[in-house]
């Protein structure tokens, strides 16, 4: 397993996903280089890229919404308007009728609102998973990728194992660890299998910095080591982060899905989230699939806007594909 | 070689051990558990008390652990509660391996056959519309949910259509001699090909779900290697020799561009473990996956801690096989 | 590579075209039954999980039960459709007087599936087989403990005190004292006749707990009992369980020649496979689909219910629900007809007691608790509890005949109890995961749980909710009331005639209701079953105890 020190150098358990993800490290990175900087040419590059628009768009739209949706949803999401139309053979899932654009819920509630105000919820793990998986890779990364030597060796090792465990499983046992599940075992689930690809990303770009001009000038200069790491190699590390994170929002949307589906997701369901809407439609798959048709595709929408920002940032911050 | 195959296969048996002592610990620090399963609302504290005796739970963590160790050393790994009760945990995951196993290679397969071809035709036109509707629809491929993909597909080629089986391994009645438990195959050993083509028209829609997801990466993999490879000086070189297109396709381009792909592969297989768990489950498909679901949520303790151990072990040995492949491909890794 | 890459986009197209071309001969090819009527065909049965073992003594879940009562029979039966009891093997009983004694009078007429007789040697034979357990079968066998209280070991404490051959076809039980559920127990799947010389052969009693489960002996997978269906063979690779008609069998004969239960643990899945006809029948249809189900030529077989739904109170954590007052002013915050009318299937009652109408005692004269937040109000404020607060429990991962869908009663019950100003902590664990658990060590001060009916008595209802004072749910031996409750209980189940019983637990019931109100009964719910179209002859049971001889499976 020590893949990298040991006398025959062989790629070994996980080192594609690896070597993924320290491109990405190195590609977004500074590089003290004359001339057009790479942020502008790539922002340059990105301003006529079809896909980036399109998946930036889908983003914007989920975003904006997912602020003003309590403002904006024309019924409370907690309330069921409709209860008394609900009968569980012959009407177990009202139909749209004026004033509710799409029917409501198995507990008659209103399902526009519901689907509007989930997309925040959804966000929002989303958003902390990824920033939870951020703020542990950071300290693993920066930690590894600025003191180096020994704690380098032992936080990557752990860090690779981590990486080569597949991602829904490692969410799928801490989800099942929980003793009393809420929204946050959810978000500490997904964030755990962010840690190891922040991790890596960080500590890749911080050694590509290590050598770098701006930071030896630094150190020359008598920075104290803790604000060379702060102030000068971590805001520089920042592009490819922003493009993992992108990509993890994605990813954190999809597994939030696949770990309610399981019957892992937040036990409390007042406050809608499109996976747990997923989940709970299967009852009624046969007699009312519409139930999980608009939160699936919501959540194939949004998960597909990231991903498409996400891959074309990539491959606009990529030093190589800028020929 | 040897020394190195030798050196993985005894880490590999730390990793399980180490492994093992945490999930036996894990397991039996979370609430409920087997004998809340077994005895449902019958449940009180002095009955829950003389099972929990019966069962040997009642005992310090350490004491448990050393006996399953005792126990492990003589091949028994503790018997299903839920599963198959009465059966050993390891005997449970040797039954549901070869259905896991017919179902993975099926989709490993489809996403090989579909992915690379596809990443090599979209490296060829990069920037062409070929190439951008390749890229959307291995994107769309990731956004969409593994288990609402295996739903959609059951519900309109089995329901809708009624064109294949909604679920299940065989048809039920079907008198089919097992061999080695790979319901094809034994079909085709056998030569009861009514089985075999019976147990594949289950295996297709699964299999398609399960391949969504090494299907985007083997594609995206392909393509950006391939892309790198027609970068590459020898390439250009080849190209200006005057070869033709095919010997610098076959020679040059695949073979170099092939490398990163067959790691990929290997590293597939954990996520294939993982997307078993919910396709069988949307397809009831006695597997694994199935047998790990079930076990999770009967608190089945003894097969939960079977099947993520030899989850862990197949990951690792796959790796291993990846690595040898590897190093057979690449004549720089053998020469030495 | 290049070559073999063109193989195996080949083989793709080539297996693409011949799965399009199958596509059309594969329709409907799945069909399990329907090779025409006459007693023949087979009966394809889509379970919920796959059974733990076939020795029904060992057994302690519905999946295993289903399976084996098609084999095995008691001395004691149900008469189908009801929760009555009906002779069986056993044609007539009579206890002595003061009820102690009981007399079975046997059929002549049975042999075991391996040809040995049916006589009261054989009947002996099973009770001291029961009887007789080692450790482990002491608690793997969990109804005899249940109903007997104790083994061999422990003979003093059982209520099984003997059997005895008084002839060939007459056996004496004798028991340490009356109670209403003798011989009714004898009913119980678990208590069945099964064939002493393969139960010898099968070291059916070699049971052991090893590692974390018990080891069953080779018998556990070749049962001998006296039904109308023999065992086939169980499939676990693909999760079928396969059962043959008993052409000997003394009544009549089955109305299909094999029986095959097939595991599908997703229910959706299971509905899809009755609309494709590769099963002909499955237990507990969502009851959205039931209306689906009946539109598309299945018809869906409504149980009576025999169950009870209730809000479980615990006074030791939360000392403000020791007052009565706000005990009842919960009951009343409670909207349980609309809670009944939308959330619970059609047949649903809301209960007024804690037991379904069906139960011998059963108080008719009892009014269900009004819903009427105003008066919680009142009541709330008049006890000085206008700002409780309640851990309000539900479970997750289950779904019972009593509540299909515990999280969905759980919101509704709770938007009802946040609606007079009480603060509710949601609380919640997985039914293996802890749930239960927590509710028996009084960790939650509220909870929803409920009881489903082994058989008919009434004790079989509140005596396992309040009859045991030390151990019980409701904590009642920290109510004044509580050890009396329990000795009326026991006092009253040991009454001999059944009118007075009767008459003394509907005293009991009235009590509770009024007085004590130890958890609040919320209602009853009737489970359903659904078979395809062309399958006649099954007649739903209360007991979901449903016997599949007299199902036959139609053309179509």
């Amino acid at each position: 397993m020590d893949d990298n020190t040991g006398p025959s150098r062989r790629p070994t358990l996980g080192d594609r996903r690896k070597e993924r993800i320290d491109a990405l490290a190195t590609a977004g990175t500074v590089v003290d280089e004359p001339g057009k900087s790479l942020l502008r040419s790539a922002w340059e590059r990105l301003r006529r890229d079809p896909v980036f628009l399109v998946g930036a768009a889908i983003t914007l739209v989920f975003v904006v919404l997912a602020i003003i949706s309590p403002w904006i949803a024309p019924w409370d999401v907690t309330a069921n308007p409709l209860i008394d139309k609900v009968r569980p053979q012959s009407n177990p899932v009202p139909g749209p009728e004026p004033g509710h654009l799409l029917g409501a819920d198995d507990r008659g509630r209103d399902l526009f609102s519901r689907l509007l105000v989930g997309s925040r919820q959804t966000l929002v793990v989303g958003v902390f998973a990824t920033l939870l998986g951020l703020l542990g890779g950071i300290t693993l990364g920066a930690l590894a990728g600025a003191i180096g030597g020994f704690v380098d060796t032992v936080v990557m090792r752990i860090v690779d194992v981590m990486l080569s465990f597949p991602a829904l499983l490692l969410a799928f046992t801490i989800a099942s660890l929980a003793r009393e599940p809420s929204q946050w075992t959810l978000i500490i689930a997904i964030a755990t299998t962010q840690v190891p690809i922040f991790a890596r990303l960080l500590r890749g770009s911080m050694l590509a910095q290590r050598s770098s001009d701006h930071v030896l000038a630094a150190r020359s200069l008598g920075v104290r080591p803790r604000a060379i790491v702060f102030r000068h190699m971590l805001p520089n590390a920042m592009g490819p982060v922003i493009v993992q994170a992108t990509l993890s929002l994605a990813t954190a949307i999809i597994e939030a899905a696949a770990l309610s589906f399981l019957g892992l997701g937040n036990p409390d369901q007042r406050q809608p989230e499109w996976g747990q809407m997923l989940g709970l439609a299967q009852r009624y798959i046969s007699e009312a699939p519409h139930l999980a048709f608009y939160p699936a595709g919501c959540i194939i929408v949004v998960a597909l806007g990231f991903t498409l920002m996400g891959e074309s940032l990539r491959e606009a911050l990529d030093p190589k594909s800028r020929r | 070689m040897l020394r190195f195959v030798v050196r993985r296969i005894l880490q590999m048996c730390l990793v399980a051990f180490v492994l093992s002592m945490l999930i036996f610990v894990w397991l039996r620090s979370l609430p409920g558990g087997p004998v809340s399963a077994i005895l449902g609302e019958r449940q009180t504290p002095a009955r829950r008390a003389a099972l929990e005796a019966a069962l040997g739970l009642d005992q310090p963590l350490h004491v448990q652990y050393l006996r399953f160790l005792e126990r492990a050393s003589q091949g028994k790994f503790g018997v299903s509660t839920k599963v198959l009760p009465g059966e050993d945990a390891l005997q449970v995951f040797l039954d549901r391996l070869p259905a896991t196993v017919e179902l993975s290679l099926l989709a490993l397969f489809l996403a090989i056959a579909l992915g690379i071809p596809l990443g090599y035709m979209a490296a060829r036109r990069h920037g062409s519309a070929v190439d951008t509707g390749a890229v959307i629809f291995s994107l769309v491929g990731v956004a969409v949910p593994v288990f609402f993909l295996a739903f959609l597909l059951k519900y309109f080629f089995a329901v809708e259509w009624n064109l294949l089986p909604v679920s299940g391994r065989q048809t039920t009645g079907l008198d089919a001699t097992r061999v080695t438990g790979m319901f094809v195959l034994d079909g085709i050993l056998t030569r009861e090909w009514d089985a075999s083509w019976d147990a594949f028209k289950h295996l297709i829609l699964p299999a398609v779900a399960l391949a969504s997801i090494p299907f985007a990466v083997i594609f995206r993999i392909t393509r950006a290697s391939v892309l790198d490879v027609l970068d590459e000086d020898y390439v250009r070189t080849a190209e200006a020799k005057g070869l033709t297109a095919r010997v610098v396709r076959g020679r040059h381009v695949l073979r170099n561009a092939m490398l990163p792909v067959v790691t990929t592969i290997g590293l597939q297989v954990g996520g294939l473990l993982a997307g078993a768990v919910l396709t069988e489950s949307v397809f009831s498909y006695r597997g694994i996956g199935d047998a790990l679901a079930t076990a999770f949520r009967e608190k089945d303790y003894a097969v939960l801690q079977v099947l993520i151990l030899m989850g862990a072990v197949i990951f690792v040995l796959v790796n291993l096989l990846v690595d040898i492949a590897y190093a057979l491909i690449d004549p720089r890794i053998r020469t030495r | 590579m290049s070559l073999r890459r063109n193989a195996a986009t080949l083989t793709a197209a080539v297996l693409a075209a011949a799965t399009l071309a199958s596509c059309a001969d594969s329709e409907r090819s799945d069909d399990g039954g329907g090779e025409g009527g006459g007693g023949d065909g087979t009966f394809v049965f889509g379970a919920a999980g796959a059974p733990e073992m076939f020795d029904p003594f060992y057994a302690t879940d519905g999946e295993t039960f289903r399976v084996t009562r098609q084999m095995f029979e008691g001395l004691v039966g149900i008469e189908p459709g009801t929760a009555e009891v009906v002779p069986e093997l056993a044609t007539e009983w009579t206890p002595n007087d003061d009820g102690t004694e009981w007399t079975f009078t046997l059929r002549d007429d049975v042999t075991f599936h391996d040809g040995e007789a049916f006589n009261a040697e054989a009947v002996c034979y099973n009770f001291e087989r029961m009887f007789d357990q080692n450790e482990a079968g002491q608690t793997a066998g969990e109804y005899w403990g249940y109903v007997m209280g104790a083994f061999s070991n422990d003979a003093e404490n059982s209520l099984y005190q003997g059997c005895e051959a008084t002839g060939e076809f007459e056996a004496t039980v004798s028991i340490s004292g009356p109670t209403s559920g003798f011989p009714t127990m004898l009913s119980l799947e678990s208590l069945s006749m099964q064939s002493p010389k393969a139960l010898e052969e099968g070291d059916a009693n070699g049971i052991a707990a090893e590692g974390e489960g018990f080891s069953f002996p080779a018998y556990a997978n070749a049962p001998v009992g006296t039904g109308p269906f023999t065992f086939g063979e169980y499939d676990e690779a693909n999760g079928t369980i396969s059962l043959a008609r008993n052409d000997d069998y003394w009544g009549d004969a089955a109305q299909t020649s094999e029986l095959v239960f097939r595991v599908i643990p997703d229910e959706s899945t299971r509905r899809q496979e009755l609309e494709a006809g590769s099963i002909n029948g499955y237990d507990l249809p969502n009851p959205v689909d039931w209306a689906g189900l009946e539109e598309d030529g299945n018809s869906v077989e409504v149980r009576d219910p025999f169950n009870i739904l209730y809000l479980g109170l615990n006074g030791e954590g939360n000392p403000a629900l020791k007052d009565l007052n706000v005990r009842k002013a919960l009951y009343h915050t409670l909207n349980r007809d609309q809670l009944v009318s939308t959330q619970l299937p059609e047949g649903a009652a809301v209960a007024t007691q804690f037991m379904p109408d069906t139960v011998s005692g059963y108080n008719t004269e009892l009014e269900p608790y009004a819903y009427d937040p105003e008066e919680a109000k009142r009541l709330l404020a008049e006890a000085g509890a206008e700002d409780l607060t309640l851990n309000f429990a539900y479970p997750t991962e289950v779904s019972r005949p009593y509540m299909p869908d515990p999280e969905k009663i759980y919101e509704a019950l709770r938007t009802d109890l946040e609606a007079v100003g009480i603060t509710v902590n949601v609380k919640t664990a997985s039914w293996n995961g802890g749930y239960l658990d927590n509710v028996t060590a009084g960790k939650y001060d509220a909870y929803i749980l409920g009881w489903t009916g082994d058989y008919d008595s009434p004790f079989n209802f509140v005596g396992t909710f309040f009859g045991n004072l030390k151990e019980n749910d409701f904590g009642t031996e920290a109510y004044p009331w509580g050890k009396q409750l329990a000795d009326d209980l026991k006092a009253a189940d040991a009454v001999v005639d059944d009118a007075e019983r009767g008459a003394a637990f509907e005293t009991i019931n009235q009590q509770i209701m009024d007085e004590y109100l130890p958890g609040l009964p919320i209602s009853h719910s009737p489970p359903a079953l659904v078979v395809g179209p062309g399958v006649e002859g099954v007649v739903p049971s209360p007991l979901t105890a449903e016997e599949f001889d007299s199902v036959s499976v139609g053309g179509e």
